[in-house]
Order: structure tokens, then C-alpha cells, then sequence
């Protein structure tokens, strides 16, 4: 007997019912206000289906492996008075609080000033460049600003040599990803370029490339999104690289004090979930008629997409407050909108998408565990598919939904969960909080005018 | 006398279960009118028209518009607006805890295999929804209308690559292994398979044949427009395959309004290729109408064909005292009334000045046959066209905008008579002669007599023996044929088509 599946008119699936048939309803909503004509000249683009399956195909395909840990003047060729930021470009003048102020630390750092509070001027005279990392094959988190003298996480796809690059995560609260430059933040820094860095790439380079996506798997299985919560992921990098520190032949207290460093900072792991994502969603970049997002970036000001099929093409809109709960005395007023590439997790299927396998942190972010559930599942709503690696055990072992599309966000106003720190809107401040954001609306229905015009040129 | 008006944005619910709500909104004590309605340009006009200001929109919220004879039914009225939402978005999900699938898309990934997916969203949506059911390896019956002809195109070519069928757009009509999808009518199983691209057309054959004890086992509706140039007969030669293909099927009838003359050449050369017979009632200026189309089909099949039946001719003749009908002289097969000479021809001159036949139909080829029948200088609208239904409910729902114009019709002095259409089935409103009787007995009763084309079969929900009797009643002439309705009407204006 044949089934319905029934979208519109819930008369017509009363009228089968009645006969004695299954019905399946689907909740039909009207798309995002003025988008009809663009979604169906999309829908109709004979190059969708195949771009979109080859687009997941190729995200599904990449193993990301941790293959060394470089300065990144060697592996990006950064000069001094370079820097690179998260999100999509931006100018020094309507860069966040947090975002001039990680720029001014990292200034301090390189040693082009003697006081953070020094390079402010120089940046607004243009005297130095800042572009963003997702145009180096880089991702950073929170304003996610890169200089030369930092040491960088090399990740390498086997199959084609393709790499990425993110920085060391330097812990949470007073940092400069958080936009704090004060003394103890940049003494800090040059331990990890000086100690920390060399230190893991003897371990990387002596215990062999370390398999980050595979880590993934076991992570989300382990009750971290590998966004908000990365304990677990930690531990096992810590697990895979100790022996081979401890084999260095760097000094005990060094050594012991790079373990203590890892092993207390929960968020380690972020920063290789953070380029293992990118390196994936990095394969379907160009494809003509795709309409998969391969990248979601925040600048502190501007929330940006690209997306497969509109090339190197930002979309971008103002970046909203996240909401969520606030350390100490801090509120609402201070925080920034939302920054930071770390969004790529979300991009990628873990981060809000797989909130449903972190129970343990959705009080963090303000919710319940059924809301947790509710979230990873209405993500498949706006996804092309699943990741067969990485699954959800609470969700019968179905996989996290991959591969945000442009035309079902429109479709149904659904927009993807993220989950975030927040920093404060002063530059020097650091953290303030954590929760829960969305992308502003306005940036898919743009993209999607985007991928039509795009349509229409290739029909004529 | 208080007006309330609000909007909801992001608030939706489809046309059909609006006007639901509006009604029970206006069945409130004290409550003088009221509309709940998507604020859609259409809905706007008519808003405004009913004399409430409106405060800036968008066709994605839900204004709920409010006129009180009793101030103090506010609080009611808005009671019963979210009673009425609630019983019709709410469903015991069981338990589950799963969201709501939002495209269709996401509903096929669960479905399995054998899954046929329906599409009645407005029109400039329906392309992707049938898109999702199409890229999943699915048929589609796109009910829809206002569907750009290049969509329909782009849709057809995507599933002729697929090897699938897409029914539409603006497909009221099919019966697919006997189940009855959009406006069907209750068939039982039997040799014929129908290819239409006619809803009304398909459900005019689906009545006759079923009086005639005949049976279909498929009706596949293609869309009004599958045989025009531009769409080139594409989902017609998919149908046709498959029901050559089925060996339930002893004969194909292939159903089409007006079409290309290429396309039409091609699909005939198509048809003359299957191994399955195939009978081509192709409507149009000199060709058979559909009563005559469904004869031919009874006469291949080797079945006797019947009288097609005919209610009310006793009361209106009663009535008027002149006629004798003691034998039910009406002659069927020649489509002729036997009567005594001038009888009818003065009863109208005592009444009428006007001579105009005015067709008021929900049918679309229903009205157009009558059109071919009639000739051009007799009015005939079909309030299911495109054009009258954006952002609102189908007439065979909705019937408000049908009545509207009856009466106005009815007091037009060129009138001479009324014909009207009523399509019975799955998915029509429950009861069409509820509303339609009492307006039809103050037409007759003002002197303009009235002509029904009763379309449906014994099985469907409304009951045609009901509907009939109802419509009887109120002094319309009830017929089952839709052609033999209008001729009937014509020889009684004094002209023969």
C-alpha cells in the first residue's frame, strides 16, 4: 500500500486518513519573507543535487591528522606587522572591543610596541595588516588573532596534503582570544611559543601524526560537542602525546608544566576540533551549484558565511549577543556580539548541532537536556546529511547533522545553533560568559539571491 | 460597534483551517464579523474591504480581525480563536518527543520506499516541496496552482530523467491504486485507467463511469497544461507508460483540455504505440464532450450505456403546472426534452427578459465544456482558476465567493438561467448543498431557473443521493452530466446547441 506524505492542505491528509492510509504531514511553514522565486530557481538548477552530494561526500571524506606544530612565521610565512583575526574582514575602525584589544596584545607580543595600550593608533594609521585567518587556511577562536612568534597545530588530510592551522589554546578567562593583553596574558604567550610549542612538536613529531577526527568520534561519544565542552578530547590528546613528551628530553619541571597546562585547560582540544572542521568543510570549497555553508566566522562585528557554490563570497550581517549565563558580576551590557571562527564546529556538525551528546553543559548554555535533544535533532531539519563517524549514543547512534543548506534555512527559518564564550565589549576585559546564539537571519536569504543569480547566468 | 485587529508574526496556519477558525470566530455571541487570515495581499483587499485598518505586515503574519456588536464578546471571540487554532495545528504526537518535520525533504528520509508525496502549499512554494519528493526518488501530486509554467517544465524534466511522474501542478484530482488523492471520488477497482490533465474532466468520467457499474483502478491527472507546447506532454507519457504497464488496466482514457496540435499529434502517435488501447477525448471546438467520451469508453468496453440520470425535473415541472411528465419523457439518448411545444418557452417569458445561460463553476473543465456547448456569448466563470484562488481557499472548500456571485447573477436582468457545477469527493466540503440550496431556491423562486451538473459517485463521503435531493428540493434540475446539464439549460432559453 502506498504511503503519503502529505505538505500543505491538512484536508487532503484528513481525506486519506479517512480512507484508511498512512499519512506523514509535514509542518509546512512559509519560507523567509521575499525568498519564493529565488528558492525555486535553485531547486530547479540541474547542477544542485550532484554538487550538493559531491560537496557532503567530499566533508565526509577528510581524515584530519595532527601532523606537527610550527610557528606560524614558518608555516604561513607571516612577517612581522602581519596578523591575522577571526571572521570575515574587517577594518580597525569598527573592530570590536575584544578583537583590538587581542590585536594590541599580540602587537606587545611581536615586540612592535613595549605597551599593548601603544599600538591602538598605529593599527588605525594602517601601519600593520590584519586579515582574517579563514583566508590562510587558518581558523582561530574567539577573536582568534595570530602573529608570527605563535606556535600553530598543523593538520594534514592524507589523501591530497591539504593543510590547516589553528593556534595553542591558552585557557580560559584573562586571555587574549577574549581580547585581554595584560602582562600575565602575554607572559603566558611567550611560555607556549618558548616551552609549550617546541615542546608538543617533538611529542607530535615523535609519537607519529595523531588522528584528530578519530578523536572526535570517540569525544562526542564521551559526552563533549567538541565546542563548549572539549574534556574529553583533551585527555586523550594528553594520553597520545604524553609518553613522547615525556621522552622529549626536555627538562621534568618543563615538561610536568606543559602537562599540568593541558591537562587544566578543558578547552584544549577545541583548537584542533576547530582546524579538523575547517580541513573538512575546506573540500567542498567551489563547488558550482552547491549550496552547503563551509564556513560560519565571527569578527566581534560582522557574522559571516561562504557557502560552496558563490566561491570566496562573504555574506555577512550583524553579529548577535549570545545568550547565556555570565561569570561573576558581568551581565548582558558587557558583553560583545558574538566572535570567533570557532562556529566552523558548528559548520562542520558537532559544537550546538551534536548539544544532544553534552548533557553535562546545557545548564551552562541555559538549557534543559530536552532542549539539548530538541536542538540536535531540529539541526537535521537544515542539514544535507549525516556523519556517519561521528554519531549521538543518546540519539540511537545517529549521526550529527553535516552540511548547513542555504535553501532549507530559508525554507524553514530554522537558523543553526551555535554554542559560544562570551567576551567582554572592552578591549582588555576576557571572558564575561557563555550561551547560546544564532546567525542573523538576513545573511541566508543573501547568500541564496547569490546561488540563484548564480543559476540564472549558467541558464542563459 | 468595537474593532479589534492584531497581528501575529511567525504565526501560520494554511488557508483552509483559517477559514475554519474564522468561522467558529464568527459563530461567537456578539460577534459581528470576523477574519482570521495570513496577511497575503488577496486577504489585505479583502480585509480592507470589510472595513478594518490594517497596520503594516507581512505575508508571513497572522492578522486576526475582530467587529463586535457587544464589546464585552472580545475575551470570547479571542477564546475561540485560539480554541479553533489549537484543535487544528495540535496532534497527540503519542509521546514522541521528535521535532516536527519541516520540508518535505526531512519527512522522506524516514519514509521508505513506497511513498507518494502530495503538495498543496501555496504555489510559489510548491516547486521546492515537490523538488525535495523528486531528488528523494519519489511521484509527486502537485495540487497546487499558480505554479510558473518554466517551474513546471524544470519539475517535469527533472522527473522524466528519474523515471518518475509528477501529477500537476493545479492536479485536483487522482486515484492512485484506488486511493483518492486531492478532490477523487470513491471509485471501485476496474478495468480503466485514466490520464487527465483536467481535474473536473477526470472526475466527470470517474461519476459517469461509475453509474454505468464501471470501474478505475487508476486515474492519473498530469496538470491542465501538460499538453501545451511548452510542456510538451511529459507527465502525459509517463502516465500512459504506466498503465500500459499495469495488467489491471483494459483500456487507458486520456483526458486533456484544449491541447497543442503538435503535442497532441505526438501523444496520439505515443498512445497508438502501447499495447493497452487507448481512447483520446481531447476537448475542444468540434470535438466529443465528456459524456459522449465516457459512451465511447462503455462501448469499447462492450457495455450497455445507461441513462444518465436527471433529479428535480418533476418538481420544477409540478411547480410551474405545465409540463406533463407522467412518462419522464425526456429522450437521453438524443439529448432532447420531450414536452409539450412553447410550454417551457412561455413560462420563461412570463418571468425573464434576459437569455443569457450564466455558468458559475469550481470546475475548470466543466466550465469550459459548457463554454464549447454554449458558444461564446454566454458568460462562464470558473472560480477554481488561478487567478481567483491566490491566497485563498479552492471554491469546492470554500464556497463564499461562488455564493456571491450567484445572487448577483441572479438579479442580473440578461439572466435567463443558471448553471452550476457541484463536485462531490474526498477532500470537498462536507455538505456543498447546505450552503448552496437556499440560495438556489431564492434564484428559482425569483424566476430564473437553475441547472446543476451533480458530479460525483455512490461511495463519495457526501453522499450523491443526498446532494441530489438536496439540490431537488430547492427547485434546481439536478443532472449528472455536466453536458446534458447545459444543453438542458440552452433548449430551455429557446436555443439549440
Amino acid at each position: 500500500m502506498t504511503r503519503i506524505v502529505s505538505v500543505g492542505a491538512d484536508l487532503f491528509a484528513d481525506a486519506i486518513e479517512s480512507q484508511a492510509a498512512e499519512v506523514d504531514r509535514v509542518t509546512w511553514r512559509p519560507p523567509m519573507a521575499g525568498t519564493e522565486a529565488d528558492l525555486a530557481t535553485v531547486a530547479t538548477d540541474p547542477l544542485r543535487v550532484d554538487a550538493n552530494a559531491r560537496a557532503l561526500a567530499a566533508v565526509l571524506g577528510v581524515q584530519a591528522m595532527l601532523v606537527d606544530v610550527r610557528p606560524a612565521s614558518d608555516v604561513l610565512g607571516l612577517q612581522p606587522g602581519q596578523f591575522l583575526h577571526a571572521g570575515p574582514p574587517i577594518g580597525w575602525d569598527t573592530a570590536s572591543g575584544p578583537l583590538q584589544g587581542a590585536l594590541m596584545g599580540a602587537a606587545a607580543l611581536e615586540g612592535l610596541v613595549d605597551d599593548p595600550e601603544q599600538a591602538a593608533e598605529r593599527f588605525a594609521a594602517g601601519e600593520w595588516t590584519f586579515e582574517p585567518c579563514h583566508h590562510h587556511h587558518a581558523v582561530g577562536p574567539m577573536a582568534g588573532v595570530v602573529s608570527p612568534s605563535m606556535w600553530l597545530f598543523v593538520l594534514e588530510d592524507p589523501a591530497t596534503g591539504r593543510r590547516t592551522y589553528c593556534s595553542l589554546n591558552e585557557g580560559l578567562g584573562k586571555v587574549l582570544r577574549y581580547g585581554a593583553y595584560g602582562p600575565e596574558v602575554l607572559n603566558r604567550l611567550r611560555w607556549m611559543s618558548a616551552v609549550l610549542g617546541p615542546l608538543l612538536q617533538t611529542a607530535v613529531v615523535g609519537a607519529g601524526p595523531v588522528d584528530v577526527t578519530g578523536i572526535l568520534t570517540q569525544m562526542l561519544q564521551m559526552g563533549d560537542e567538541a565546542h563548549n565542552r572539549n574534556r574529553a578530547g583533551t585527555l586523550m590528546l594528553l594520553r597520545d602525546l604524553a609518553p613522547a613528551m615525556v621522552d622529549s628530553g626536555a627538562g621534568p619541571s618543563d615538561i610536568a608544566e606543559a602537562l599540568r597546562f593541558v591537562g587544566g585547560n578543558d578547552h584544549f582540544f577545541l583548537n584542533l576540533a576547530m582546524p579538523a572542521c575547517k580541513l573538512a568543510l575546506d573540500a567542498a570549497r567551489g563547488i558550482e551549484g552547491s549550496t552547503m555553508v563551509v564556513a560560519m566566522a565571527r569578527n566581534g562585528t560582522e557574522f559571516g558565511i561562504q557557502v560552496a557554490g558563490t566561491g570566496d563570497t562573504w555574506f555577512t550581517g550583524p553579529a548577535q549577543v549570545a545568550e547565556g549565563l555570565f561569570l561573576g558580576d558581568y551581565g548582558p551590557d558587557d558583553a560583545n556580539p558574538d566572535i570567533g571562527d570557532s562556529a566552523i564546529t558548528e559548520t562542520a556538525g558537532i559544537g550546538g548541532f551534536a548539544m544532544a551528546t553534552a548533557p553535562a553543559i546545557v545548564r551552562l548554555v541555559g538549557g534543559t537536556v530536552p532542549d539539548a535533544l530538541a536542538t540536535s535533532r531540529r539541526m537535521h531539519e537544515i542539514t544535507l546529511g549525516e556523519n556517519p563517524r561521528w554519531t549521538i549514543p543518546v540519539l540511537e547512534f545517529q549521526g550529527t547533522p553535516t552540511g548547513i543548506d542555504v535553501t532549507r534555512v530559508c525554507r524553514t527559518g530554522i537558523l543553526p545553533q551555535i554554542n559560544t564564550g562570551m567576551a567582554g565589549a572592552k578591549a582588555g576585559v576576557g571572558q564575561v560568559g557563555a550561551g547560546l546564539v544564532t546567525p542573523p537571519a538576513g545573511i541566508f536569504p543573501a547568500a541564496l539571491a547569490a546561488l540563484a543569480e548564480r543559476t540564472r547566468a549558467r541558464a542563459v | 460597534m468595537k474593532t479589534h485587529v492584531e497581528l501575529r508574526p511567525g504565526a501560520y496556519a494554511d488557508s483552509v483551517t483559517l477559514l475554519q477558525v474564522s468561522r467558529a470566530v464568527q459563530g461567537v455571541e456578539g460577534v459581528a464579523t470576523a477574519q482570521v487570515a495570513m496577511a497575503t495581499p488577496l486577504n489585505l483587499e479583502v480585509l480592507e474591504q470589510m472595513g478594518f485598518t490594517l497596520p503594516a505586515s507581512t505575508p508571513n503574519d497572522m492578522v486576526v480581525a475582530i467587529r463586535l456588536d457587544d464589546d464585552s464578546a472580545l475575551d470570547a471571540a479571542l477564546a475561540a480563536v485560539e480554541t479553533a487554532l489549537t484543535r487544528t495545528t495540535s496532534r497527540d504526537d503519542g509521546g514522541d518527543t521528535r521535532e516536527p518535520h519541516r520540508t518535505t525533504g526531512a519527512a522522506l528520509r524516514d519514509a521508505g520506499a513506497d511513498v507518494l508525496v502530495l503538495v498543496s502549499v501555496p504555489g510559489a512554494s510548491a516547486t521546492v516541496e515537490a523538488m525535495d519528493a523528486l531528488d528523494a526518488g519519489h511521484d509527486v501530486m502537485l495540487f497546487s496552482d499558480n505554479v510558473p509554467v518554466e517551474e513546471e517544465v524544470a519539475l517535469k524534466t527533472a522527473a522524466e530523467a528519474r523515471g518518475l511522474l509528477v501529477m500537476g501542478p493545479d492536479c485536483g484530482t487522482a486515484v492512485v491504486d484506488g486511493l483518492g488523492l486531492g478532490f477523487a471520488n470513491a471509485t471501485s477497482p476496474g478495468p480503466v485507467g485514466i490520464v487527465a490533465a483536467s481535474g473536473t474532466g477526470c472526475q466527470q468520467l470517474l461519476a459517469l463511469l461509475d453509474h454505468a457499474g464501471v470501474g478505475v483502478s487508476n486515474a492519473l491527472g498530469v496538470g491542465g497544461r501538460d499538453l501545451s507546447a511548452a510542456v510538451g506532454g511529459r507527465s502525459t507519457r509517463e502516465a500512459l507508460r504506466r498503465l500500459d504497464a499495469d495488467p489491471a488496466v483494459d483500456l487507458i482514457v486520456l483526458v486533456s483540455k484544449p491541447p497543442a496540435d503538435d503535442v497532441a499529434n505526438e501523444i496520439r502517435e505515443f498512445a497508438g504505440a502501447l499495447v493497452t488501447p487507448v481512447e483520446i477525448a481531447l476537448l475542444g471546438p468540434g470535438q466529443p464532450d465528456l459524456t459522449a467520451a465516457a459512451e465511447r469508453v462503455l462501448q469499447r468496453l462492450g457495455h450497455a450505456v445507461p441513462e444518465w440520470p436527471v433529479t428535480g425535473l418533476d418538481r420544477l415541472d409540478h411547480r410551474e403546472g405545465k409540463l406533463d411528465h407522467r412518462e419522464g419523457k425526456l429522450d437521453h439518448r438524443e439529448g432532447k426534452l420531450d414536452h409539450p411545444e412553447g410550454k417551457l418557452d412561455h413560462r420563461k417569458q412570463a418571468n425573464r427578459k434576459g437569455d443569457l445561460l450564466q455558468g458559475l463553476f469550481v470546475g475548470g473543465t466543466l466550465r469550459d465544456e459548457a463554454a464549447l456547448i454554449a458558444g461564446g456569448e454566454h458568460p462562464m466563470v470558473d472560480f477554481g482558476a488561478d487567478e481567483l484562488t491566490q491566497g485563498r481557499a479552492h471554491p469546492m472548500i470554500d464556497p463564499a465567493i461562488r455564493l456571491e456571485h450567484l445572487s448577483r447573477v441572479a438579479d442580473d436582468p440578461r439572466t435567463g438561467a443558471v448553471l452550476l457545477d457541484v463536485v462531490l469527493g474526498h477532500g470537498a466540503e462536507p455538505d456543498p448543498a447546505a450552503a448552496l440550496a437556499p440560495v438556489v431556491r431564492d434564484v428559482v423562486t425569483n424566476g430564473v431557473p437553475v441547472f446543476v451538473s451533480c458530479v460525483g459517485t455512490t461511495g463519495d463521503p457526501q453522499g450523491l443521493d443526498a446532494q441530489r435531493a438536496a439540490l431537488a428540493e430547492a427547485g434546481a434540475e439536478v443532472h449528472l452530466s455536466n453536458a446534458r446539464a447545459t444543453r438542458r439549460a440552452l433548449e430551455l432559453l429557446g436555443r439549440t446547441p
